[in-house]
This record gives structure tokens, sequence and C-alpha cells, in this order.
């Protein structure tokens, strides 16, 4: 009696092993976990092309390794730095801020804030009046010796189209 | 007859001051414009030429040894770039590895495959496919590619004994006698 007793709960336990590692083993990734992290790689054979839409076949081992590295229970980041590690910073859709990448981040924030600024001075231009001596005096009326000689042009002209 | 206005003799104080902004706004400009011409540069110069030094590196191969400049000093040096996904790079493995096999006994020639932007478990496998033996090992962080500017794979750069590129094949060899025709003469004495 007590060697069935033993038995029983010997299988339980065994039992209670089995099922707690396989619960503890990760389920394979889908493909829609694969490629939430392949749309932010892009890989150095096909320039430009997101990792998750990439048709080539080492794009498609990198996939794989995504897969593999998440089942193996890494997070995001941690296989992003992975493939910086293994393949360099141009894999990642944004380089890393540092030496000549700076540039990315400095260029276009300092390029629309002197744009702002001219444009802020060029309005600003615009807007003030003149300064008195650089006003020229505008005559709007005839001189007083006017010359007659497009008057009589003008008269001649008219006449003729009178008669025509 | 009227005087022409002139404009006023002496200078206001917004031109006189020195115009610090704009003189920044320039230099910028123009060191940028010099750094993307040195990008552009370099992405058009190509492969490293035939007669030129090449770049030093160390290779960490699949089995955790290190190959530096210490140990290719003094030898000629075969560098492959291929992969595993790279099928023109399986038409010249077998001759490769049939030339390494030929020259290893002699010891002054170093072959050193090079796997680039490959998957370690499928690198691997191609080693294993096509029994090579000659030391290979990935291009972490694609360094030696970046050095060397290759423009794909495969790519086989022959190094002479004094370290400058002896010979430059930017597509598979096609035979065995190809590769040993680039070697043979760096064996001189």
């Amino acid at each position: 009696m007590r060697r069935y007793l033993y038995t029983i709960v010997l299988t339980l336990l065994l039992g209670l092993v089995v099922a707690g590692a396989a619960s503890a083993q990760q389920p394979t990734p889908s493909d829609d976990q694969v490629n939430a992290i392949a749309k932010q790689l892009y890989c150095p054979v096909c320039e430009n092309i997101p990792l998750d839409v990439c048709p080539t076949t080492a794009c498609a081992q990198w996939r794989e390794l995504i897969r593999q590295k998440l089942a193996d229970g890494w997070n995001e980041q941690q296989i992003k730095d992975y493939f910086v590690q293994q393949y360099g910073a141009r894999v990642i859709g944004t380089p890393p801020p540092s030496g000549i990448n700076w540039l990315v981040y400095l260029v276009p924030p300092v390029a629309i804030l002197a744009g702002v600024y001219i444009l802020y001075h060029a309005f600003r231009s615009w807007k003030r009046p003149l300064p008195e001596a650089d006003v020229q005096p505008t005559n709007l009326e005839p001189p007083a010796e006017a010359d007659t000689t497009q008057d009589e042009y003008i008269r001649r002209l008219e006449e003729e189209v009178r008669k025509g | 007859m009227s005087e022409i206005p002139t404009s006023p003799t002496e200078p206001s104080p917004q031109k006189a001051s020195p115009q610090w902004g704009r003189i920044f706004a320039w230099v910028a400009i123009i060191a940028l414009l010099v750094v993307v011409a040195m990008v552009l540069l370099r992405k058009q110069q190509g492969p490293v030429a035939v007669g030129q030094k090449v770049p030093t590196f160390t290779l960490t191969t699949f089995d955790g040894q290190q190959i530096g400049p210490e140990q290719m000093a003094g030898k000629v040096i075969l560098l492959n770039f291929w992969a595993s996904w790279c099928k023109p790079c399986e038409q010249e493995a077998a001759d490769l590895e049939a030339v390494w096999r030929y020259y290893q006994p002699q010891g002054d020639v170093l072959f050193l495959g090079v796997a680039w932007t490959d998957t370690e478990k499928a690198s691997l496998g191609y080693i294993d496919k096509f029994d090579i033996t000659y030391p290979n090992g990935p291009d972490l962080g694609t360094s030696i590619s970046q050095a060397y500017r290759t423009t794909g794979v495969p790519e086989t750069y022959i190094i002479d004994k004094n370290g400058n590129l002896a010979y430059l094949k930017l597509s598979p060899f096609t035979s065995q006698a190809e590769i040993k025709a680039a070697i043979d003469p760096l064996l001189g004495p």
C-alpha cells in the first residue's frame, strides 16, 4: 500500500515538473512580433528597404534571428543592440547620436532656426519706412515746360483714326 | 541742377559692428559642405586599389581565435568576403578550400574568410557544407568590409608579404588555377 502511495506521489511530482518546464518555455514569436522589430532595421544588402518587407534571403535569415532572440526571451532593445554590435550602426533607421552622426540631429533644427531668423529680419526690413535720405522726391505734376511733341503726335494720331 | 542724394557719410551702428552672426552662419555652411563633400568622396572611392597599403584589422573567428596583424606579418594573405546567402560565393568555396590545403603546409600563406552580414548559424552551416578549414569569422560591426570599402560579396583581396594589395577579385574565382596564379608570384624570396 505504501509503495503505491510513493508511486502516485512520485508521478504527481514528475507531472508538476514537466508542466512547469512547459509553461516556462517561451511560445514561438508571431510574425507580427518579429516584424515589429524588423521594420526598425535595415540590412546592408538591400539599402533603404526595411527588414520586415525585404524579400532577400539575407533578410529572411535576419528575421529568423529576431524570432530566435525573442524566443530566448530577449527584449526589443537587446535585439537592436545585438544587431548594431554584429552588423554596425547602419542597420538601425536612426543613427546613434555620436561622432559625425550628431550632424543629423543638429543641422535640421539649426537650419530651421536660421530660416526663421532670416524671415523675421526680411519682414522687418520690408515694413520699416525708408530713411529720408534714401527717399527720392516724386513729382507727379507735369513739368512746367512740357514736351509738346508727344501731345502733337497723339493729336495727329486721333485725327487719323477719326478720318479712317 | 539738383544734387544727387548720397548715403550718409557716418556709418550706421548696425553696419559698423562686426556681424558675427553672419560670419558664424557662413562658417557653419562651409563646414557642413566640406563634411558632405568628404563623405561623398569616400563613398566614391571604391575598394582599396592594387598597390595600396591595406587597412589592418583583427578577425575574431567563429571558434574565438583572434587573428591580427602579428599573425599576418610576413605572409601572403588571401582575404575572402562571403555570405551564406550568396550563391556566387558557393561557386568558389570548394576551390578556395582546395587551394588553402595546397598552400597550408608551407606556412607562408594565410587564408581568411570574413562572413559579411550573415547570421552565425547560417555561416557555420556554410562552413560545414563546404568543409572549410581555414580561419573564418564574422565581420563584427561590418568594420573590416568598411575599411576595405567592399561593394558586395564575393570579394577577394590578396595581400603581399609587405602588406600591400597585390590582387583584387570582385567576383568569384572560376578555378583553382586562377587562385594559384594570383598567389604564386607573391611567394618569391
